[in-house]
């Protein structure tokens, strides 16, 4: 694949071009919003769809439980709000009465991470896919940019069972193109490289690429992998990677604890032990802040990943 | 009516034996509460909803969230009563290999349309269903029974202002009124009154009734079902415990099994 990185689209439109999509196909599907419809972009599907559009006001609990209602009496169902407010206040509703009994309810989250930008840290979670990854029956994706975003939403709504996809707020540089033919049952290698694995989702796949640009001028190879499937993790992708390259940096705009870094950590310390380095939050909350200024006081670019590949390859070199 | 009554409360005396022995073989459970609502679900399910043990699924059927999922206890012995599934399975609650899950579990008992047991989320459940049946301009009814303990779940009011919000009025809640709690009575621990007020100034229906007399609780199901545009609340007043002289109004009773020589009182009592 060639990567110009040249144009940038908001993917949250995407899921709400792709929510118009599936309303006409499924006739019984609802969505629900907690007064978020003009940013989550539900709204899309309300101005088409009003009778099956249910804002619910600023009541992510009372949101979560009635999506569990809607999904029993067998319909399909789309809840969203912002991710803080979703996965963090409405936890206990997605754990209880979503996930405990496997209901078809997708839970699509956006302004998700530090990219939130100036509302500062009481929005941007940085902490969903931690919370999200332990609850049983639950799956995840985290696309990275339109064109993934429309096709992780219409392959949730094929799936059985509760889902969580993250969204964030900032435009995302275009990685696919429309119309590319998307596999979620493993990860996509975006470039192949022998000396490092760069596993990454969401905005850091874009960062992820633009670095191993900059290590291949240094004659290092990076495979570059785009891991939109949080859960279930591809074991056996990961194990290959470590197998391949025997290095590893993972790269999200999360927490380090409990996302995509501590997936792949649990899987390689279990099945193959290789050296590997978190880019990620560390342990700490965000700030106001414009997000691309946010995302370099926190360490989260392209030169960030490179420094880990950097160093990962040094101490593959010592074990 | 009063051959009805009497069948009612058989049945209902029934189910408060059950209550008291799968607990007391559990060595847990919640019995208090079982018993102070068991008056109305026996009513509900015995005379009042339409529904049918051989085809749990049937579309057309009323639905039961029980929000209060603790009073599960109540709801087994009326399923088994009802034919759901065999009464000898009661014996199984709590345990490991038995379907009967501590709190209803949607996957695993027939009969039982929503998992409950987090307090506050049955009663959201039930206005998605109530809004789905709406949607779809199905007739059944959704009935959902709340606790007053419950009623301090901040999420409880935000399910009811939407319920009012989408004119839900095949959504039928029924509180049960027993003004006791885990750490003691409703008022003293965090008042909910007054309860009749704060339904009405969230748009809804409200009436009351003896939690107890069957003739009562009848004429409030049937009078809910004449209002339209709003959900309607039936506020039951009743008694903690109820048929169990020692229980009655007992707060410790609320999650606390009886042991063997209590069960000999209680089991006299209810003949």
């Amino acid at each position: 694949m060639e990567f110009k990185l040249d144009s940038k689209r908001a993917i949250r439109s995407a899921y709400g071009e792709a929510l118009q999509e599936l309303g006409a196909e499924n006739p019984t599907m609802v969505v629900l919003d907690a007064d978020l419809s003009c940013s989550t972009k539900t709204s899309m599907f309300a101005e088409k769809y009003p009778d099956r559009f249910f804002n619910v006001g600023v009541a992510e609990q009372n949101m979560m439980s009635m999506a569990a209602g809607f999904a029993i009496e067998g319909r399909l169902v789309f809840a969203s709000t912002f991710a803080m407010f979703g996965a963090g206040r409405a936890w206990e509703q997605v754990r209880n009465s979503i996930a405990y009994d496997n209901l078809n309810v997708k839970v699509v989250l956006t302004h998700a991470g530090l990219t939130v930008g100036k509302d500062g840290a009481s929005h941007q979670i940085i902490e969903d896919l931690s919370l999200m990854r332990v609850i049983p029956n639950m799956r995840i994706f985290v696309p990275c940019d339109f064109s993934e975003t429309k096709a992780v939403i219409k392959h949730a709504a094929k799936m059985t069972g509760p889902v969580y996809v993250r969204l964030c707020r900032e435009n995302m540089l275009d990685i696919y193109p429309d119309d590319y033919e998307f596999d979620f049952s493993t990860p996509n290698t975006l470039i192949e490289g022998s000396d490092v694995t760069i596993f990454s989702c969401g905005y850091m796949v874009a960062e992820s690429i633009k670095a191993a640009q900059e290590l291949a001028r240094e004659e290092i190879s990076a495979q570059v992998v785009d891991m939109h499937t949080i859960k279930l993790m591809d074991v056996e992708s990961v194990v290959n990677s470590a197998k391949n390259t025997g290095a590893i940096v993972t790269a999200e705009e999360h927490s380090i604890f409990g996302g995509l870094g501590s997936g792949v950590a649990e899987i390689l310390s279990e099945s193959y032990p290789t050296p590997m380095k978190r880019v990620g939050v560390m342990d700490k909350f965000g700030v106001s802040g414009p997000a691309p200024k946010l995302m370099q006081a926190y360490n989260l670019t392209s030169q960030d990943i490179v420094n880990a590949c950097r160093e990962v390859i040094a101490r593959k070199k010592t074990v | 009516m009063d051959e009805l009554a009497a069948k009612l409360k058989s049945q209902a005396d029934v189910v408060r034996k059950h209550i008291l022995n799968m607990t007391s073989k559990a060595g847990s459970g919640h019995p208090g509460g079982s018993m102070s609502i068991v008056d109305v679900l026996t009513t509900l399910y015995f005379h009042h909803m339409k529904h049918d043990a051989k085809n749990p699924e049937w579309g057309e059927r009323d639905r039961l969230v029980l929000s209060k999922g603790h009073a599960a206890p109540a709801l087994y012995g009326i399923l088994a009563e009802a034919g759901y599934f065999p009464v000898a399975e009661l014996d199984g609650l709590r345990k490991l290999e038995s379907m009967l899950e501590g709190h209803p579990c949607r996957k695993t008992v027939p009969g039982v349309d929503a998992s409950t047991g987090s307090l506050g989320q049955g009663i959201s459940i039930a206005v998605g269903m109530a809004a789905s049946a709406k949607l779809a301009g199905e007739k059944h009814r959704v009935f959902a029974i709340i606790g007053d303990g419950e009623s301090q779940e901040g999420m409880v009011w935000e399910a009811a202002m939407a319920a009012s919000h989408y004119k839900l009025d095949n959504l039928k809640a029924i509180l049960d009124r027993n003004c006791l709690q885990i750490d003691g009575g409703t008022e003293e621990v965090m008042s909910i009154e007054p309860v009749v007020d704060k339904w009405l100034a969230f748009g809804w229906n409200v009436l009351t009734c003896n939690g107890h007399s069957f003739e009562d609780i009848i004429e409030a199901l049937e009078k809910a079902d004449t209002f339209k545009g709003k959900p309607t609340i039936i506020i039951a007043k009743t008694v903690k415990g109820k048929g169990v002289s020692f229980m009655e109004g007992v707060k410790e009773y609320h999650g606390r099994s009886l042991n063997p020589e209590e069960m000999t009182c209680a089991m006299g009592e209810l003949g």
